[in-house]
């Protein structure tokens, strides 16, 4: 089976220890961080494995690249200390399963959109964004074959994401694609952060979705019309395995005439959605994942948003509709940049 | 000519009548695994008149009258077992009297529950009824001849709890009031007067119902539905102790299915709660998840699976097609909460043992005084093998749901003779007393609840 390809020696030498000292969930100074990490990495139980609220944000943090959240769910996995109740585990691992037939494959020889396990939100993947590229995965019922599995790093459970996740590679790579854009950050994060880490091999070039919308909009930059927003953006968990894809973010709303407002909860220090806080173990979830909400929304209101941006499904359904009735409009961002060449959003 | 067809010509006009075999064999078939049964007529009376003089008339001429409201029991309660007149009353849909400062609706039994949510959604937004699970055609009076019940099911009861006042036709043709408006006052209230409503559960074998007046219940601005979900089936009783203890929420089912995946082998409590604003949702779920269920939570052994859902309405009807052929038919049952994890294990085994996908869930009634537990089996219509096994599914759990205790709900005609098998005497001939004299000649839904 695979391994995470980890270098304890980068964190031995690690002086700043950003992974723990930098996370929002946890309180440790420099000290206190190497302690918990030399026990993580020695196997050995860490209040790290039980405070951890799954983020992600520590692979970003970690100077080297040495993927410390993907050390703490192997741990939490090896340990049996699962951030979640174990109902909601079994329920995650099962959302994962096909179970209306294999997929019709045909070989496209060209650049592709993979929809994942999104095909009911393929209405968003239209219009002259999306012109040049084949979707894959637009049929809701065999959706789960497209089905990164990366959502159960939330769940302390690599072995299933190392066991399934060939076996969505063969089914997008038998498309023959000669690249691959991807609707969704954790697709992205997948195959250009995880695989790696792990080393599984990934056959196919992967392209960020906010790369791919860059491209096309500077292609069409005379169809342009500024949109005069004043927007903030939802900075999901796994786009912290790709800081570099981040960076379109602040370009796309230069582009198209996007305010992007200063606020404290941005970028680096994005706060979590709370899809998954609001179900784990540790006592008080519900309500601390609902502070940390309104904090999040709080910060978008004071900054002056107009608009709250969305790029993941799962965040739009946990927070959007709460956005909503703050008086902050949600918009995914491709709906956005589609409103910038005169598109109707769908 | 025929003169039963010639007298339903004259009381209900041309138009609504019918002989034509295209016709007779809509009317042969209901949704569930039944053989068809073939009506010799269809009559749709407009009016509670018009339907006593047809069963006058059929008393005369000795012929079988069925009621048929949505048609969507499953379970062949009115299909015309021994022919005659089915009488479709859903041309009888007029909604006659809301009133909304007394929390009450007067409507005719035809009216479908879609159309009295819609009624109601344009001119009392603020009230809502207890809309059963089936599909919106669902009528009013059709579910209360089945002692139906819906998504108010945890604070109110039965939806047959949630009457006011009601006229009945006997089936030797008086039109009868039970209630207030028995005394020609307005609607308000089916007690104290002494009881002699005999109609509700019934399945139509005891008069026609043709009025109704239904409670209504304060409808929030915002309604949503949580999920707790644990995998242990025998907690699911506790769980349903300490959330009924609350008494937060408006509808409490748990549901576990074989297919899709994420229900497998899991039990999704799924717990509708409304709120005029955001604190008093966050209030409730405070009560719910915070106080009685996070030492779930905290041992691992319950979570929340989701939360602040949209409220699909109605919701049963559309879990339990998972095979193709587009069949499903389920047994119904009241049972005490407690006997849910053997529920669900029996709906697991006997499923399997047919080679169907199990589909089991339990709706919780009044502060869990009990449980609607159904057991639902899906087959496909042009395979007679696969409606076969469900027929024969569908016939052991009846027997097992006597066998735990249970009281089925709705029961076909297999599941009424193993209730009256096992009922007391003095019940038993109370019934049989009841029904040979409000319908002496027999004519009303032949075959159902008939004491041997």
């Amino acid at each position: 089976m695979f391994e995470l390809q980890f270098d304890e020696s980068k964190c031995h030498a690690c002086v700043t220890r950003d992974c723990l000292t930098r996370c929002q969930y946890m309180d440790l100074d420099a000290q206190a961080a190497g302690i918990e990490m030399e026990k993580i990495i020695s196997g050995q139980d860490s209040r790290v494995l039980h405070e951890c609220r799954t983020c992600y944000a520590c692979e970003e943090y970690c100077p080297t690249g040495n993927h410390p959240f993907y050390l703490i769910v192997k741990r939490q996995e090896e340990l049996g200390i699962t951030p979640l109740p174990d109902p909601i585990i079994r329920q995650g691992i099962q959302v994962g399963v096909p179970f209306r037939g294999d997929p019709e494959i045909t070989e496209i020889n060209g650049p592709v959109l993979n929809m994942g396990v999104f095909s009911p939100l393929a209405r968003l993947a239209q219009g002259k964004l999306f012109e040049d590229l084949t979707r894959i995965s637009t049929d809701s019922r065999k959706m789960h074959h497209f089905f990164c599995q990366l959502m159960y790093l939330h769940f302390a459970r690599t072995s299933v994401i190392n066991q399934r996740l060939p076996g969505v590679i063969e089914t997008i790579s038998a498309y023959k694609p000669t690249e691959v854009v991807h609707f969704h950050d954790e697709c992205y994060g997948t195959y250009t952060s995880y695989a790696p880490a792990f080393g599984i091999e990934v056959p196919f070039r992967s392209i960020h979705l906010f790369e791919h919308l860059y491209n096309r909009l500077t292609e069409l930059r005379e169809e342009i019309r500024p949109v005069n927003y004043k927007v903030a953006y939802q900075r999901p968990c796994s786009s912290r395995l790709s800081p570099d894809a981040h960076a379109y973010v602040d370009k796309i709303f230069d582009l198209i005439g996007a305010e992007h407002v200063s606020r404290r909860y941005v970028d680096e220090n994005a706060l979590c959605c709370g899809s998954t806080i609001v179900s784990q173990k540790q006592e008080g979830s519900r309500r601390f994942c609902l502070e940390l909400q309104e904090e999040n929304i709080e910060d978008m209101k004071q900054a002056g948003a107009e608009l709250c941006i969305f790029n993941c499904p799962a965040c739009m359904q946990t927070m959007g509709k709460q956005v909503a009735e703050n008086g902050i409009m949600p918009i995914w961002m491709s709906d956005l940049c589609r409103m910038a060449i005169g598109e109707t959003p769908a | 000519m025929d003169s039963v067809y010639a007298a339903l010509v004259e009381i209900v006009g041309q138009d609504y009548v019918s002989t034509r075999t295209e016709e007779l064999f809509t009317y042969s078939k209901d949704l569930g695994t039944s053989e068809p049964q073939w009506p010799d007529y269809v009559a749709a009376p407009a009016t509670a008149e018009e339907v006593s003089r047809i069963v006058q008339m059929a008393n005369e001429k000795n012929v079988a009258v069925v009621p048929l409201g949505g048609g969507l029991s499953l379970a062949g309660l009115a299909l015309p077992l021994k022919g005659g007149i089915e009488l479709d009353l859903k041309r009888m849909n007029q909604i006659l009297e809301l009133n909304e400062k007394g929390r009450y609706v007067v409507v005719e039994a035809g009216t479908s529950h879609g159309k009295l949510t819609a009624h109601l959604h344009k001119h009392a937004p603020h009230l809502m009824h207890s809309e059963p699970g089936a599909p919106p055609a669902a009528t009013i009076g059709g579910n209360l001849a089945i002692h139906g019940q819906g998504d108010l099911g945890h604070p109110y009861g039965f939806n047959s709890d949630m009457v006011s006042g009601m006229e009945v036709v006997l089936p030797t043709g008086e039109v009868c009031r039970f209630g207030s408006c028995a005394l020609g006052n307005s609607w308000y209230t089916l007690h104290p007067l002494p009881d002699v409503s005999m109609f509700m559960g019934w399945s139509g074998s005891t008069g026609i119902i043709t009025k109704v007046s239904l409670r209504l219940f304060p409808c929030k601005k915002i309604q949503e539905q949580d999920a707790f979900v644990v995998e242990d089936e025998e907690l699911v009783p506790d769980i349903l102790y300490e959330l009924t203890h609350v008494g937060m929420a408006e509808d409490m089912m748990v549901v576990s299915q074989e297919i899709p995946p994420p229900f497998n082998r899991l039990h999704y409590i799924l717990i509708n709660i409304s709120g005029d604003s955001r604190k008093e949702l966050e209030f409730k779920r405070q009560l719910m998840f915070d106080d009685r269920l996070s030492k779930y939570i905290q041992d691992g052994t319950g979570g929340i699976g989701a939360g602040g859902q949209e409220v699909p309405r109605p919701v049963v009807s559309k879990t339990s097609d998972w095979r193709k052929g587009g069949g499903f038919e389920y047994v119904g049952a009241i049972m005490p909460v407690t006997t849910y994890p053997e529920c669900y294990k029996s709906g697991v085994e006997i499923s399997g043992r047919h080679g169907i996908p199990y589909t089991t869930l339990g709706r919780v009634l009044g502060s869990g005084h009990s449980m609607m537990f159904s057991w639902t089996f899906a087959f496909n219509r042009a395979d007679e093998e696969t409606v076969r096994h469900a027929r024969q599914a569908l016939h052991e759990t009846d027997e097992k749901v006597l066998e735990l205790g249970g009281t089925l709900w709705k029961p076909a005609v297999f599941g009424q003779k193993l209730l009256m098998d096992r009922m007391d005497d003095g019940t038993l001939q109370m019934m049989q007393k009841v029904k040979h004299m409000l319908d002496p000649n027999g004519i009303m839904n032949p075959g159902n609840w008939e004491v041997a």
